[in-house]
């Protein structure tokens, strides 16, 4: 027992790495085999040779104590007792282990005892319930190092010039169909000005199986200058393709824009196409489109 | 006289001295690009041989190779690709748009800029004590096909986080600098016309994978007369959100309005599933080769 005072001389009037003062003056002990976490004689695991505490070891509740027996066997000092899961039960097992022990120890470790099984509920819980968010932490360099990233990649990315680039190709591909409400009238024109002095020699023939195809006009065909380098069979073979296609047209509307006006404006179109006789058969006129556009216009102006 | 020849002992004096110095050098610079642009001028061929010759390196053309930007789509269609296809084919997108528990104005505020951009979407306001699987799940009953989760942290968004329905995948992206549209100098007002979409350099096959998400949830058969469009420009791995409004002026320029807002979205985790195995993550250890990117 005289060594137990030493022990708390020491620990009270110099110096314990265990001991932790607040700013408020409270003092606490941060021993994890201490029961009650205060800095006291009573309550020090260090100053007490006889000694009973609880603590959770792997998600199960032990009973520790310690006896002045074996202070010679520091590996051995502490009779470690598993608790029952049952709460009940467990409380028994602590009062059958702490019989003659003084009051403060056996009531302490049922507080202790009741306070770990509550946190043991909690934790349980927390670990059924879905993590929503994925917390992942980052470093103050790491969120400025993205940020100086993103500038520079906007910086680099030239985004206006990439629209209006790809906004072209699209308009220059023929993406937006044969007569696009996104284009101005004058515009469109030179575009397919353009398109058609591009494609008069690529691609002249196949598009003039296109436009018959859907048309379905033979007289169109024969009136035009193109029959002049085509062979006899060759017109059969289109002619027997676009009876076919006439057929499957109504089927396929795959540009619904394209079938509708083709309706209205067959007629005019053969008799213009006839006589230009030019070789862009693309080139369509349509008025109606205007009224259409012009408002548009007046509001981006603002 | 260079710069290293100023050997003066008075501080002005040196400082003079370079100074003129420094403007001499100027003056040649400037006298040389003058001569150069009227002989150009003269004689374009001269321009683009000097164009040619003098292209500048950038870290985009200095990009670490990566085996699956040549592949072709069709070839290799991911099963997460797959997943978006089916919808592709099928019915056009429902979307569930909904917020993190307990979210702040800004939430909502992004909220109701979404509900503006998404087609067919309803907002839901999030209540406690639903889980997002439990959510996800009465979703699929009520045949939503998208789920987009606003997430707010300290009262500005952050990120946001698709799930697609009914089984994946699940994107989640960072979101930064949110410009608001009143915030855009010279904004338009967006008309009810639905925009068209320009998806800019999504390469590689989780980039492209990325792409078919925005194709897939950003609504479909543009109005063209609404010259509206929605452009996702992925450059570095940052994907720039912008909408435009555009005309064309010539046959090579296009006038462009920005109607807003401004985001930018990085993308931080793929998930298979309604979250389930993590496909790809973003780890802060890519970062340190500034030259390879993912998408």
């Amino acid at each position: 027992m005289s060594t137990d005072d030493i022990v708390w001389q020491v620990i009270n009037q110099s110096f314990c790495s265990h001991r932790i003062k607040t700013p408020s003056g409270q003092i606490f002990c941060r021993d994890p085999y201490n029961v009650t976490g205060l800095c006291t004689r009573q309550a020090c695991p260090l100053a007490n040779s006889k000694y009973a505490t609880v603590r959770s070891h792997k998600g199960k509740i032990y009973l520790y104590i310690k006896t002045p027996e074996r202070a010679h066997t520091p590996a051995k000092l502490w009779e470690k007792i598993k608790l029952s899961k049952n709460y009940v039960k467990a409380l028994k097992q602590i009062d059958e282990h702490l019989l003659h022990w003084n009051n403060f120890f056996r009531h302490k470790c049922k507080q202790r005892f009741t306070k770990l099984t509550q946190v043991a509920i909690t934790e349980r819980r927390l670990a059924m319930r879905e993590e929503e968010r994925h917390y992942v932490g980052i470093a103050p360099k790491v969120k400025r190092r993205e940020e100086n990233r993103e500038r520079k990649a906007l910086a680099a990315a030239k985004i206006e010039k990439a629209i209006e680039t790809e906004l072209l190709d699209r308009l220059k591909s023929g993406a937006y169909g044969d007569k696009p409400l996104n284009v101005d009238e004058k515009v469109w024109k030179k575009v397919l000005g353009k398109l058609d002095d591009e494609n008069e020699d690529e691609n002249e023939e196949e598009e003039d199986w296109e436009e018959e195809s859907d048309d379905g006009e033979v007289e169109y065909v024969a009136a035009d200058e193109e029959n002049e380098f085509v062979d006899p069979d060759e017109l059969e073979k289109w002619l027997a393709d676009s009876d076919r296609e006439t057929s499957s047209d109504e089927d396929d509307s795959s540009d619904d824009d394209e079938d509708s006006s083709d309706e209205e404006g067959s007629k005019k179109r053969s008799k213009k196409a006839a006589s230009k006789k030019s070789k862009r058969p693309k080139v369509e006129i349509e008025f109606e489109e205007e009224t259409e556009l012009q408002p548009a216009e007046q509001e981006l102006a603002h | 006289m260079a710069a290293e020849e100023i050997r003066v002992g008075n501080k002005m004096k040196r400082q003079a001295l370079f100074a003129d110095l420094k403007d001499e050098k100027n003056k040649e610079r400037h006298k040389m690009r003058r001569t150069r642009a009227k002989e150009e001028r003269a004689n374009p061929e001269l321009r683009d041989k000097r164009l040619k010759e003098n292209v500048p390196q950038t870290i985009e053309s200095m990009r670490e190779y990566d085996e699956t930007i040549k592949e072709d789509v069709e070839e290799d269609e991911d099963d997460l690709m797959k997943s978006f296809n089916n919808m592709a084919n099928g019915k056009p997108p429902k979307i569930f748009l909904t917020t993190n528990v307990n979210a702040r104005k800004c939430a909502y505020e992004f909220a109701n800029v979404l509900i503006e951009i998404l087609p067919n979407v309803t907002f839901v306001k999030r209540k406690f004590g639903y889980k997002l699987k439990e959510i996800a799940d009465m979703c699929i009953k009520r045949d939503f096909t998208d789920m987009v989760i606003i997430n707010e942290d300290k009262k500005k968004v952050t990120g946001l986080t698709f799930m697609h329905l009914p089984d994946g995948p699940t994107f989640y992206f960072k979101l930064s600098s949110y410009v608001e549209i009143q915030k855009i100098r010279g904004h338009g007002k967006p008309t009810s016309h639905i925009p068209e979409l320009i998806l800019n350099n999504f390469q590689t096959r989780l980039g492209k994978t990325v792409g078919k998400l925005f194709q897939s949830i950003l609504p479909q058969n543009p109005d063209f007369e609404g010259r509206q469009v929605i452009t996702l420009h992925n450059q570095r791995d940052y994907i720039f959100f912008r909408r435009h409004r555009y005309i064309f002026k010539e046959t090579e320029r296009v006038g462009l309005q920005e109607l807003g807002p401004q985001f930018t979205l990085k993308l931080k985790r793929l998930q298979r599933g309604l979250r389930e195995e993590t496909e790809w993550e973003h780890k802060t250890e890519m970062d340190k080769d500034k030259k390879k990117f993912y998408l």
